[in-house]
Parts: C-alpha cells; structure tokens; sequence
C-alpha cells in the first residue's frame, strides 16, 4: 500500500486520483440514494445525450485556462455560429457541408478576435471576451429578430443527423461517442503535441517561454481560435439534437463549462492543468441536477449543490498546490 | 590568431520616447570572454537580448562570423549558434526538467507530437554528462520548482552545453547562488575558452567579473563608455573606473 502511494504515478496524478474518486462517492450517493434511478439505463443515456454539449466546450477551454487566461464569450460563439448554421441549412435545402464549414469558419474568426484583442491590443482576457460575448450575442438578436428557426426539414432523417447524435446499437448518444473521441484526441495534444507543451509554458511563465523561443502570442491566439472551433461545434450538436434554434441558444453554458474546467482540477493561475479531470468534472456538473432530483432533494437545492462543489473543490487544489511550494 | 566571432555596429534601440542604447560598438572575438558591466538602466539586458534576439534593434548592423545578418527571434539566434543562459528566469517552473530543456526546440514527429522517449533520454544525459546531477532526487521528471538556485543555473549551462553553442550568453549567472554554487558557475564560463567558445556574460559582482573574464565592457546609460582588457587593468582600478563613473558619471580616460 505504502508503495503504491508512493509510486510515480501517483505522484504525478494526485489532481487526477482526487477529482476521480470525489465522482466515485458521488455517483455512489446516487446509487444509494436512488437506486431505482441509478440501476436503470435512462439516467445514463440521459447523461450520455446532454453532456457532451458543454463537455466539448470544456475540453477545449482547458487549454485557455492553463494559459491563465479565460474566454467568458463561447456561450455567444454557440449562438452565432448556429444562427448561421441554421440560416445556410435551410437556405441550401440541406447543404451540410457549408452550412458546417461556414459555421465553424465564423467561430475560429470569433477565437481570432478574441486572441487578437488580447495579444496584440493587450486587453485582459477577462474583459475582452465579456465585450465580445455582448457583441455576439447582440448581434445573434438583430440579425435572428428574436426568431427561432426549425431546422427539422433539411436535417431530420439525414445522414449528418445520423451521425452527430442518433443512437449507436439504438442505445448510445452518437455525441457521447464524438465527446470520448474528441477528448481522447485533445488529451494527447494537450500533454503530447507541441502546442500544448507551449501552452504550458507560456501559462507557466510567459516572460520565460518568450525567452526559451517559444511564440507567445501565437500560442494564445491559436487557443482562443480552437476554442471558437469546439463552440461551434458544440453548437452544430445542440442543433441537431434540438433540430431548432432558439436565439437564447448557449447562454446557459457559461457557468457549468467553467465550473468543469476548475473542478476537473486544471489551475486557474496556469502552467498546470488536465483533460481527464476536465471529462471527470463534466461527469460531476453534468450529473448534479438529475442527481440531487433523484435523491429526493428539490430542485432548489442545485445551484446549492453545485456552488458547495466547486468551492470545495477549488479549496482542496490551492491546498494541495501550496504544500508543494 | 583571433577571430572575429560578433561584432555589433552602431546599434540604437528604443522602447517608446526612451533611448536604451545609443550608438553601441562591441565585437566579441572566438575563445573570448566579455563581461558587460555597469549601472542598473545601463542598458545591458536590452544589449544581450538583442543580441539573442528577444529584442530587434531600431538600426544598426550585426556580424555574426563576419557575416551581416538580422536577428529576429530567439529561435533564429539559436539557429546561428547563440545560446542564452537567463538563470532561472529562463526555466518554467511547474513543467518537467526534460520538458524545459527541450522548450522551444521539441523533438517531434513531422505532425509536431512530441518524441517523449527521446527527449528524457536526451535530458538524462544532459542531467548526467553534462552537469553531473548525482543526486538521486532529480530526475528528469521532476519539476523545476524543487531544484536550487544552482541546480537551476545547472540545467541552463548544461542546455547550452548541449545545443553545442558558439556564443553563450550569461545573464546574472551568480545572482543569488551559493558561495560554493558561485565558484562552479564561475569555473563553467572559464571552462568556455579550453572549448573555443566565446561567452558574454553581465554581473553586478565585480570580484566575479574580473575573475572570470578577458575584456570588460562598461556601459552607461546606452553607452559604452569604456572597455579595457584585463592584462590593461587590475582589479582595484576596475573598481575604481566604476566608482568614478557613478559619482560623476564620465569615465577619465589616461593615454
């Protein structure tokens, strides 16, 4: 035992073991709990069905935040780019491929935007985005007129529905599928491909990975621009799974995402962060409301909950972070 | 013989309305040690790094091997054979030994994913060879923030050891080291020349300057003010030269 605590791997995945087994008491809760929810299936398709929409936009706001910054506009990135979505599809009777290229071309323009005014401008991440989230969504109202638009007819029935978020064996959410592949992808990129070794250094110490040659604003900006890129895809998922779009689309998203991110255990102060504890505060945020719901608790309790989850969560890091200093 | 490694030519930088170096002549010869000393605000860092091309000069020209060239970025200075040694401020605190010594250059595929086995069995004999960390403590997984401040110096010479440097720059080397961490630092820049590197290295520590270099350099408020070779001049009139200048800011010069 002693030697097992020791090991290396422990060592260098304390954050990792901690926020896995806080989920596993917590889905134990559940079980116990409810066990008339949790031994059957729905509750997990349900999970697997309304996830991954945030959970994209998690995973990719991982990289952001371990450049010590943050992006407060992805949740009107979401509803711009599917304004656009859904305007190309049913003005092309279906054309998925524009309507996703145009769509997902219009998010990395908005992550462009984003990393310029915060490199080459110097605005506060923090500030620039809650401009640009404004902006977008502002400009999602004037263009949609406060109109939804039903994407049904061009969409439903198709091979892109098919694939974005039918059920695989008629049991499992395709989104599910494409939020583990993804993650997966963005895990070995963010710990094994040079970029994300820049983006922990220049969230590290950007006075000193400037001097080590790395290209600091390059770095930032390619990670808003992927950012804008997942949040337009998250918000092609949300469409075919609603098969509408609603002008409000994404705003809901802000607080769960991030929430994710910090209680996945990825440091707020940058330079050190991970993937698999952002997906493990997906699983956590994801599952409270049905959860608390199930234990019989009212809903009242959710924000509650989820607020004593976070905090807590974000405490046990900084303590575990200023033993180590 | 002496070659002619850097030379520097009318070189001006400035940062806004602010004149950091104004007209600033200096050439660095082959197996050559250069101290550059002066006051804080003399203009010194901004010197090094434009030489290791953190910074671009506003005009002037810069040889390399007596070639002219135009550094643009550090990753380009490296290329040419110039490595910059910034103490610890050059090593990133919360990431993996192998990891800072490879930061900027990574080993990767052509997709750019890196070769983590190559580049810890490099780190290692950098760790081994080159520095000679016994301690069993280090490894090249561990993460820089638990190493010493001469540990940290230590990793620094032993990546531009490695990148087989023609010209390596010294920023602070001493500052904040140990008496004994200080001597090793020290012994590292005089080891430089058996190896026919050149090395131009700033130190506010004139006991240290003097022991370690051939030509000193003094700059003043973007100027070069003096420079004299060591077998000109001892060590109390270096100190001397310094106090001078900063009671009447100029510098006698005797014929």
């Amino acid at each position: 035992m002693n030697n097992l605590l020791n090991s290396y791997f422990v060592k260098t995945h304390k954050l990792e073991i901690s926020i896995t087994i806080i989920a596993v008491v917590l889905f134990l809760i559940y079980f116990l709990g409810a066990p008339h929810v949790f031994t059957r299936f729905p509750i997990y398709r349900a999970f697997m069905q309304s996830m991954p929409f945030f959970g994209i936009i998690a995973i990719s706001a991982t990289f952001v935040v371990t450049l010590g910054e943050i992006d407060l506009s992805f949740p009107s990135i979401v509803g711009i780019t599917s304004l656009i979505f859904g305007i190309i599809m049913t003005s092309t009777d279906g054309n998925f491929f524009i309507a996703f290229i145009l769509a997902t071309s219009l998010g990395m323009f908005a992550g462009l935007v984003n990393g310029l005014l915060v490199t080459k401008i110097g605005i506060p991440s923090i500030v620039a985005t809650i401009g640009t989230l404004f902006f977008w969504r502002g400009l999602v109202n004037v263009i949609s007129q406060g109109s939804g638009i039903a994407i049904v007819d061009v969409a439903d029935g198709t091979w892109h529905h098919m694939i974005f978020v039918e059920k695989l064996f008629g049991k499992i959410p395709m989104q599910f599928i494409w939020f583990i592949v993804l993650t997966g992808l963005m895990q070995w990129v963010y710990r094994y491909h040079k970029f994300g070794n820049h983006i922990h250094f220049v969230g590290d110490n950007k006075a000193s990975a400037q001097m080590m040659g790395i290209n600091v604003d390059n770095v930032k900006i390619i990670a808003f621009v992927q950012l804008g890129f997942f949040s337009a895809l998250a918000g092609i998922f949300t469409m075919y799974e609603m098969l509408y779009f609603w002008p409000t689309q994404g705003e809901g998203l802000m607080l769960t995402t991030l929430a994710a991110v910090f209680v996945g255990g990825t440091s707020v102060f940058g330079g050190k962060g991970t993937i698999f504890g952002t997906f493990i505060g997906v699983l956590i945020i994801g599952s409270l409301e049905s959860g608390i719901v199930a234990l019989g608790l009212s809903g009242f309790y959710v924000k509650f909950i989820n607020g004593l989850m976070i905090t807590v969560a974000v405490t046990v890091y900084a303590l575990i972070q200023r033993r180590k200093n | 013989m002496v070659e002619e490694l850097l030379k520097l030519q009318n070189i001006y930088k400035n940062f806004g309305n602010v004149k950091v170096l104004k007209d600033v002549n200096i050439k660095i010869n082959k197996g050559e040690v250069v101290a550059l000393i002066g006051d804080n605000g003399a203009g010194k860092s901004t010197l090094i790094k434009v030489i290791t091309g953190v910074h671009s000069p506003n005009s002037g020209k810069v040889f390399f091997k007596e070639k002219e060239v135009q550094i643009k970025s550090v990753a380009q200075s490296r290329k040419m054979g110039i490595e910059a040694v910034y103490q610890e401020r050059a090593l990133c605190d919360q990431q993996e030994l192998y990891r800072n010594i490879f930061a900027g250059r990574e080993i990767t595929n052509s997709f750019g994913f890196l070769d983590i086995k190559k580049q810890r069995k490099e780190a290692e004999k950098i760790l081994r060879d080159y520095i000679g960390f016994t301690s069993k403590a280090i490894t090249v997984d561990s993460q820089v923030m638990g190493l010493s401040g001469g540990e940290k110096q230590g990793v620094a010479f032993g990546r531009s050891l490695y990148f087989n440097s023609d010209l390596i720059v010294l920023d602070e080397p001493t500052m904040g080291l140990s008496i004994q961490e200080t001597e090793k630092v020290l012994n590292f820049v005089k080891g430089l020349k058996n190896e026919n590197k050149s090395a131009i290295f700033i130190d506010h520590n004139i006991i240290h300057v003097y022991g370690a270099a051939d030509r000193f350099i003094i700059l003043d408020r973007g100027e070069v003010v003096g420079e004299f070779n060591k077998e000109d001049i001892s060590r109390e009139e270096l100190v001397q030269k310094m106090i001078q200048l900063h009671e009447s800011g100029k510098i006698k010069v005797e014929d």
